[in-house]
This record gives C-alpha cells, structure tokens and sequence, in this order.
C-alpha cells in the first residue's frame, strides 16, 4: 500500500517537472488460454461424474426356514431350467411323470415371446394403466403401485427359476432382467429337483 | 451532410462472468468428484435394465470368473474395527500400523492369515499377490467370508448406533458377480449371507436399454 502511494506521489512530481510519460498499461489480459483450460477441466470432471455409480438390480430371497419347506409344487408356474452352454429349459405347470421339456434360448424370439405371450393378461393390463396414466398425469408412485397390485393378481404369470452345476452367472441375471421387462412380478428362484436333473439329461429335441 | 460515424466495435468481449461461472463449475465438480479406487479384479458383470443406483453404504462381495471371492466395504472407523475382530477370532494380531493401512485399503480377497503379509505391500505386489491368491474360503468348514460380514456389520450397527437386532438399517448388501461365473459359486454367497439373516440384495450389473415391449 505504502509503495503504491509513493509511486504515485513520485510520478505526479515527475508530471510537473519534465515531460515523463507515465506508461498506459492495458488492464486487459488475454484470458483464452485460461479459459480453455478451464473448460477443459470443466468437461473432464463433468463426463467422470457422471458415469460414476453402478447400476444395480435389486432382488429380494425369501426367508430361509428349514421347519418349513416352500412348497415347489405351484400348479399354475412356469419353470425354467437353467443349464450349460446357454441352455434354457422351461415346461408349465406341476412336474409330473410325462413333462416334457421345452427348449429355447434367450433371444427376443425366444424368452420374451414366450413370457410375453404367457403373462399376456397382465401386461395388457398395465400397458392400458400406463397409457391413462399419461392421459391423467397421475403420479408415478400411485401408477407404481397400481402396477404391482395387476403384477400380483391371480392371472399374472408365476415364474420359477432353478439352476444346475453348469449354469452361468450372467444366465440368471438374463432370465431375471427378462422377467422384469415381462412384468412378471412373482418370481423364485428355487433349487433344482433330482427328477429335473434327470429330465435335463436325458433331454432330446 | 454529417459524417456516418461507425461505431468501431470492439472484437474483445468481456469473459469475466464466463470465466467465474467455469471457474465456479469446476471447483464445484472438483470437490464432488470421488475418484473411483483401483480394484484389484477385473469383473465383468452382465447388464440388465435396472437403473436403480448402487446404494452408499455398502457391503460389495466381488465374484470373479473363477468363483473367487473378495470382499469390501468402506469407512476408516468400520474397517478397523471390523479386522480387530477377525484378528481376534482367527488368532492373527494385527498392529496399530497394519490396522491404518488396512483401514486405507478398498477390496480384499484372501485368508485372515495371508492378509497380514498383503497389507505392508506396495501397489505391485499386491498385483502379483492377487493373481495367485484363492480369495476369501466361503465352503462351510472355513467361513471366513461369513465372519467378514457379521463382523462388519456389527462394526456398521456400533457405528451408526442402531440396537444390534436392527443391524440392517442403513447398510446395504451387494454382490457384483462376473458374468461367466458358475452360478453356483454366487449361490454360495447368497446362502452365505441368507445364513446371517440378510435376504435382501443388490446385483450389481451394467445399464442396457429398456427395450419397448
């Protein structure tokens, strides 16, 4: 502070006495290098964040109880039955001596056409909820549970899902995000049946 | 006739306000921005169209393609409680310095007893230790993932100050399995964890687009 006083009483001296100039500095700076950087850094920390969290699906198990067995045998269920090399099985309804099983796999033609055309009472159903849903601008959450009370109505498509020793990982999941976008809302996944097992074996196209 | 002045305007503009307000945006993602931690396994976990976020607080059990498992969860306070107990339970002490290197760690996967050689190394050994480790037993003779997560959510319960019963108020359950896992090795984990009364999960997977039936 002092020094700037002094430099300015001095050069108000000099003004008076000779012809010195004081010197007309721009206050401008170009700024566009900074701006670039900024920007720059801008978009970097914009594009990491966004991307940061991972997605997740949740699922709920039920309560191991093992006074009480949960009873496998659902007359009215779709069983799949989950084995190597992408292999999927499913038959209807209870086990019974003649099941037959029913290849398929897990493409759009294959799963979802069935589970679709299986579940196609409840999915109608919510289509027309969602659609009056946008007509009447109701909230999400009264047409969320709207959706789950069609889901577990009594026409609504039940699914079991059991695995064996070679399935994969990614199998369950692909069966499990094929049912969420089925709108299947009553699934299990159960433990495989030794009657089952056998019928994978010996199983012929 | 006057003379037609054109204004002489000036090419410069002024980028104060812009700068601040890019200035201001970056210092603001600069400090939200949390850096994911470089995990020790590659998993490619398979995708789904749930959009639903992994949760904060968590527990993440990581599977691998071979059906390793290793295990994860985060705060300084919880983790350093959480290993005392191990320790104790297993019989390996851990020291004050080993405690605050392990509380710095992010996912683990081995034997309590390996663990205690894991923790002084340095980034490439750690690399190295990874690639032969067996990651954390879950067969029933030697439970040590169970213990993990009793231990760490009571370390979460202590905490967070919930009565022991309500030890799951908060604390979320996360498996991120590979896809071309045995689907009997999650299996595994999940009867893992059905036996310490958890029976609620998130799967940890990748968005793909919700396909319009």
């Amino acid at each position: 502070m002092a020094q700037i006083q002094s430099n300015e009483q001095n050069s108000g001296k000099g003004g008076k006495h000779g012809k010195v100039r004081a010197k007309k500095q721009s206050t401008h700076i170009d700024m566009t290098p900074m701006v670039d950087l900024a920007f720059l850094l801008l978009t970097f920390f914009m594009l990491t964040t966004t991307f940061g969290k991972p997605k997740t699906m949740e699922i709920n198990m039920p309560v191991k109880d093992p006074t009480n067995q949960v009873k496998n045998e659902v007359n009215n269920a779709l069983t799949f039955l989950l084995s190597g090399d992408d292999k999927i099985y499913w038959y209807y309804g209870e086990l019974k001596p003649e099941t037959k099983l029913t290849l398929t796999d897990y493409s759009t033609q294959g799963l979802r056409k069935l589970l679709l055309d299986r579940n196609k009472q409840a999915v109608d159903e919510i289509k027309t909820l969602r659609e009056n849903a946008l007509k009447n601008k109701m909230a999400d959450s009264t047409l969320k549970r709207l959706e789950v009370d069609v889901k577990g109505k009594k026409y609504a498509l039940m699914v079991l899902v059991k695995t064996d020793d070679k399935a994969k990982y990614k199998n369950v999941i692909n069966v499990l995000d094929e049912l969420n976008i089925c709108l299947v809302g009553k699934y299990a996944l159960v433990d495989l049946d030794m009657r089952e097992y056998d019928l994978i074996k010996t199983f012929q196209p | 006739m006057p003379k037609v002045k054109m204004p002489k305007n000036s090419p410069s503009l002024d980028m104060t306000p812009m700068v601040d307000l890019a200035f201001l945006l970056v210092t603001f993602f600069m400090l939200t921005t949390q850096f994911r931690p470089d995990e020790p396994v590659v998993v490619d976990s398979p995708s789904s169209i749930s959009e639903k976020i992994l949760p904060d607080k968590v527990m993440l059990v990581t599977i691998d393609s071979t059906g390793r498992v290793f295990f994860n969860l985060e705060g300084k306070v919880m983790r350093k409680k959480m290993l005392g107990q191990m320790g104790a339970k297993y019989g390996v002490t851990f020291d004050e310095k080993e405690t605050n290197r392990f509380a710095l760690m992010t996912t683990f996967g081995m034997t309590v007893q390996q663990l205690k050689q894991y923790i002084p190394m340095d980034e490439m050994e750690r690399k190295d230790f990874m690639k032969k480790s067996q990651g954390i037993p879950y067969d029933s003779l030697n439970n040590q993932l169970g213990d993990w997560i009793r231990f760490g959510r009571l370390a979460e319960a202590e905490i967070s100050g919930a009565a022991p019963v309500d030890k799951t108020k908060g604390l979320r359950f996360a498996i991120k399995g590979d896809g071309n896992a045995n689907y009997t090795a999650i299996k595994r984990v999940i009867e893992v964890f059905q036996e310490m009364k958890v029976n609620r999960f998130n799967l940890v997977t990748t968005l793909e687009q919700h396909p319009n039936i």
